[in-house]
Order: C-alpha cells, then sequence, then structure tokens
C-alpha cells in the first residue's frame, strides 16, 4: 500500500484540525469584509455577498494613531533589550564570574512572577520619574521586564559557540569588547533575530503594563482594541477589522519568518 | 603612605579592576534594574497589602492580615480560585495532548508537514486580545457554533451559562467545574496548543530513528514504541511544557478580560482581573495588591523547585 493512502486516517485528522484551529481567523476575515447592513448574528458564517472596505476604513481610522504608539513603543524596546540581552548573555556564558551562575538565575526568575505583583510599585516609581502615561515609560518597562528572558535566549544560543574560539581571541590580545564585536556579534546575527522577533511580537502584543501605564490618547493599539471592542456601541464587523489591522504586523511576520519566531519559542524555553 | 597614591598608581589600579571584573561591571546594571523593579518592587506589594491603602490618597498604615482574610472570606475571590483550579488543570491537559497527539501525526512521513505545523502555530503570533474578540463571537449563545449545533437539537450558553458541575457547596460559593469556563478553555487551548507542538516536534527529532526501528523490529507495535520508547524520552520536555503553561494560565488575564470578562456569578473570572478592578477601577490598592501576592505565591510554588531541579540536572 502506497504511503499516502496508508495515512488517510492522519491526514483526514490534520484536516478537520486545520479547519478548527483557521476557522477563528475564517469568521475574523469574514465579518471584517461585510457592511454593518449584512452583519447578522445568523449569517456569521457565510460569505459576504460584495466584498467591503468600509469596516476596514472605520476602523483604520479609529485605531490608526494607537498603531503608530505601538511602534513607537516595540522599535526601540526590542533593539535595547535585545542588545542587553546579547551583552549580558556573552558576559554569563564566555566570561563567568565568581556568582555568575546566581546572578543568572536571580535574573530568570524576574521572567516568572506576575506582573501584577509589582504593578503598584511600578506605577508610583514611573509616575514620580515623569513617565506615567508616556511611550517612554512603556519603553523602560518593557525592557526591564524583557531582560531576563533575553539574557535567556542568547545565553543559550552563545553556549553553543565553542569556547576555543573564545580562547584563541583572547590569545591575541583582545578584551571582553573586542571579542564580542570581533568574534561573537557576526555569529549573533540570526539570534538577532530570532531575539528581534520574538519580543517585537511579545511586546506588541501585551496588554496589562500598555492598559495601566498609559491612558487615553497613548495607548497603544491592543488597549486601543480592547476598548473598541468592549463598547456596545461598535457594530461587530468593525471590531473584526479592528483586531485583523492591529495584528497585521504579527500576523506578517509570522508569515514571513516563522522559522525564526518558532526558533525564538524553542530558545526561549528553559531547559537548562 | 607610598608610591601608589600618585595619579598614575590610582588609574592603573582602576583600569586593572575594570579588566579583571569587566564581566561583573557589564552585568550589574541589569542586576541593579532587575533588582530594583523585581525583588524591590515585590516587597513594595508585599507592604502595600498589609497596609489600609484602599482609596486614591496612599495611606501605609499597617492593617495586620485584615485584607488578606476578606479577600479569602469573599465570594468573589473564592470563586476565582475555584476557575484558576479548573482553568489551570484542563489548559494544561488540553494544551500537552493537543500538541502530542499533533507531534506523533506529523511525525508519520506527512506531506505537507510544515504546512500544517505553521496553521497549527499561527494563533501563537496572535495577542490574546485579538483572538479573545474572535473567540467571544464565535462562543456567542446566539450565534457562532451554535449555529451549527442548534440543527443537532443542543444550544449551549457557553460563557453566560452559570452552572457549576457536580457543585458541592464549600464555603460561599459552589465547587466545581463551572462550564462557563469550557469557551475560554478551547479558545487559550487553541491559542497555546502550538507552544506544545513545537517543543514536541523538536524533541521527537532529537529522538534518533534508529531508536525507534529497534524498538518496532522488536515486534513491538507502533503503539507500544510511543508508550513504551518514545514517551518517557519526552518526559523533560513535558515539564517544561506543564510549567511554561501553568504560569500563563496562573497570570490569565487579556484573552478572558477581552472574550468574557468576569461573567455571570464571577463564573469566568480570574485572579488577575480581580486584581486589575480592585486596584485601578476602585482604588483597593490593599486588597489589589494582596490579590498579586497571592499570586505570586502560586506561580513561584512551582517555579521555584522547578529551577533547582533545572540546576542539578545541568
Amino acid at each position: 500500500m502506497p504511503r499516502v493512502l496508508a495515512n488517510t486516517p492522519v491526514y483526514f485528522i490534520l484536516i478537520v484540525m486545520s479547519i478548527i484551529f483557521v476557522s477563528p481567523f475564517y469568521v475574523l476575515i469574514v465579518t471584517a469584509l461585510k457592511p454593518f447592513s449584512e452583519v447578522s448574528v445568523l449569517t456569521m458564517w457565510s460569505l459576504p455577498a460584495n466584498i467591503n472596505f468600509s469596516s476596514f476604513v472605520q476602523a483604520i481610522s479609529e485605531l490608526a494613531p494607537n498603531l503608530w504608539n505601538s511602534f513607537k513603543m516595540v522599535i526601540p524596546a526590542t533593539l535595547i533589550s535585545a542588545l542587553l540581552g546579547s551583552i549580558n548573555g556573552y558576559a554569563l556564558s564566555k566570561w563567568k564570574f565568581k556568582g555568575s551562575e546566581v546572578f543568572f538565575n536571580f535574573l530568570l526568575l524576574g521572567m516568572f512572577i506576575p506582573y501584577q505583583s509589582i504593578l503598584i510599585p511600578l506605577i508610583q516609581t514611573i509616575d514620580s520619574m515623569g513617565l506615567y502615561n508616556t511611550i517612554t515609560g512603556l519603553v523602560l518597562v518593557h525592557i526591564v521586564y524583557g531582560l531576563p528572558m533575553t539574557t535567556l535566549m542568547f545565553r543559550n544560543f552563545y553556549a553553543t559557540i565553542p569556547h576555543a574560539l573564545i580562547e584563541a581571541s583572547q590569545m591575541d590580545g583582545a578584551g571582553f569588547f573586542k571579542t564580542y564585536f570581533k568574534v561573537v556579534f557576526p555569529l549573533s546575527i540570526t539570534s538577532f533575530v530570532v531575539v528581534g522577533i520574538w519580543q517585537f511580537t511579545n511586546i506588541w502584543n501585551e496588554f496589562l503594563f500598555a492598559i495601566t501605564i498609559t491612558g487615553h490618547g497613548q495607548h497603544p493599539v491592543m488597549v486601543a482594541l480592547q476598548n473598541l471592542s468592549g463598547s456596545q456601541v461598535v457594530e461587530w464587523n468593525v471590531q473584526m477589522a479592528g483586531a485583523l489591522f492591529a495584528a497585521i504586523p504579527t500576523m506578517l511576520i509570522y508569515i514571513l519568518a516563522g522559522r525564526f519566531f518558532i526558533k525564538g519559542l524553542l530558545a526561549g524555553s528553559v531547559k537548562g | 603612605m607610598n608610591d601608589h597614591t600618585d595619579k598614575k598608581g590610582v588609574y592603573e589600579r582602576f583600569k586593572s579592576f575594570m579588566v579583571r571584573n569587566i564581566s561583573l561591571l557589564v552585568v550589574l546594571p541589569s542586576i541593579i534594574f532587575v533588582s530594583v523593579f523585581v525583588y524591590v518592587f515585590i516587597g513594595w506589594t508585599g507592604l502595600v497589602s498589609f497596609s489600609n491603602w484602599n482609596s486614591i490618597a496612599p495611606d501605609l498604615s499597617f492593617n495586620g492580615l485584615q485584607n488578606y482574610i476578606q479577600l479569602f472570606q469573599s465570594f468573589r475571590f473564592q470563586s476565582d480560585i475555584r476557575n484558576m483550579i479548573f482553568f489551570s488543570l484542563l489548559f494544561i491537559l488540553g494544551v500537552t495532548l493537543m500538541g502530542q497527539f499533533l507531534a506523533i501525526l506529523l511525525e508519520q512521513n506527512i506531506r505537507g508537514k510544515w504546512l500544517f505545523r505553521n496553521i497549527f502555530m499561527f494563533p501563537m503570533a496572535m495577542s490574546f486580545v485579538v483572538t479573545g474578540v474572535a473567540w467571544r463571537w464565535i462562543f456567542n449563545p446566539e450565534s457562532g457554533v451554535n449555529i451549527f449545533l442548534q440543527k443537532f437539537g443542543v444550544s449551549p450558553g457557553w460563557y453566560t451559562d452559570t452552572t457549576i458541575l457536580p457543585g458541592w457547596s464549600l464555603f460561599k460559593i459552589e465547587f466545581g467545574l463551572p462550564i462557563g469556563l469550557i469557551a475560554v478553555l478551547i479558545a487559550a487551548i487553541w491559542q497555546m496548543t502550538g507552544f506544545s507542538l513545537a517543543m514536541y516536534m523538536a524533541g521527537l527529532s532529537g529522538i534518533p530513528q534508529e531508536v525507534r526501528e529497534a524498538a518496532l523490529m522488536d515486534g513491538a507495535s507502533k503503539w507500544k514504541t510511543y508508550t513504551k520508547v518514545i514517551l518517557p524520552q519526552l518526559k523533560p520536555i513535558t515539564y517544561g511544557i506543564v510549567l511554561m503553561m501553568l504560569q500563563i494560565s496562573l497570570k490569565i488575564f487579556d484573552l478572558v478580560y477581552t472574550m468574557t470578562g468576569s461573567g455571570p456569578n464571577f463564573v469566568t473570572d480570574m485572579p488577575a482581573i480581580y486584581m486589575y478592578e480592585a486596584t485601578f477601577k476602585s482604588n483597593f490598592y490593599a486588597e489589589g495588591a494582596a490579590i498579586s501576592i497571592v499570586m505570586l505565591f502560586m506561580v513561584m510554588v512551582f517555579v521555584i523547585p522547578y529551577m533547582f531541579r533545572r540546576k542539578e540536572d545541568a
């Protein structure tokens, strides 16, 4: 029996599962493409009679300023947290010092805490720094709480770089930074892409800090989307269009660079 | 005093100190920031949780365990703990089983393996807020999946259902699985299955083909190969997935907040939602702080042993 035929039940299950997995996106897309007059609870699953972009136009006009806020937050936060994670990961894996393991675990534990348990002092502190309700405040917060994750990811990557390379560089008289820039950094381009994509996705999608640290006008797009969908007056075709619009950057990244996203997921999982 | 008080000596000594400790000095700012933003802040929150600060004006006068006592006596928090227990158990079970099942299916020399994997992992790249919007409509009792189910004569109330199964009375609440949580569970499992799928796929590809072939040669059936040979090797991966999913479920906020909120009779309420509403909607800072400290304990009870175990393995 040919292999493909022998696997028929497996394909059947996989295809059914795929349909189930895709169905929420199907609902989002078909509803977003309907005009309000066509939106009804009874025809939720049917395709639109005509493709209509009016809900997108309305959603974009509502969410565009917040999308811009999100970009202003996510780009600096991603770059800085990746750079710091890289240099930390390098120090903690290739220039171990007495107590470096303790420091690493000390950092790592910060990744697991529920952020609710630091939220009240955090807001008081951010406020006293004059950064409450600013994108800068959010950038700072995402850098600090991103550090454990980026350090862990880079440390796991750098563990695979042979020590001999570092030693050879040291023999040539290169110090900490020279070795980093000459030897380690050129080998970490892929790692930067992986960590960058991971951080971008997480910070873009983050909600708790976004809703508590910024107020109206400064909200990143996810908070604005939640407000849009939480209000009773907004039609749900517009809500769905808004949800798709807010998800475009991370969806694009996943479609174009899904491989790196999955690598990030594996690198960030605590395996030791 | 001897010669190292002259300028050059001090500079040289400073320089050599820097060179010797450069690695530590590079990591130090991060350590300091994390110390303050994580550890000091947790202590500070702890302090707030023992205070009288339950209005806009900060009031750090000592209130003993009052906030905790009131919390554990409240109907809402007891409901939250119940919801949390059932949500975490079923969520973790669902994610690990689904991920393992799909990973094993994709191992069977499937054409289009990567396409399937990318479909199953796609929700992972999405925000809980985005998927919450979609799932709220899918489980709307008047619409969504009920359009199909009505053809079979059933029409569940999903997240509007207030039934608790089996509903033993315990303290102030009915204990059991709140039926309203099932809709949230389906959405959460759908979103996070990709995580365990990726982990299991990586784990399976790490098991040498010969091991599996050897097992098959011995006449072991395919099913037996999986249960006796493959599954034990995946154990450490399962531990990792359970821990990661547990800390997600204990903190879950955005998905539930967007999809259902607290729900009727708090059937879909979670500690994180209670904490957010108490602190930022009603200015009950001390109460909010107490909730967050309970959440922290719930997470750390699982994370700290895991980190120590990890160290022993290394």
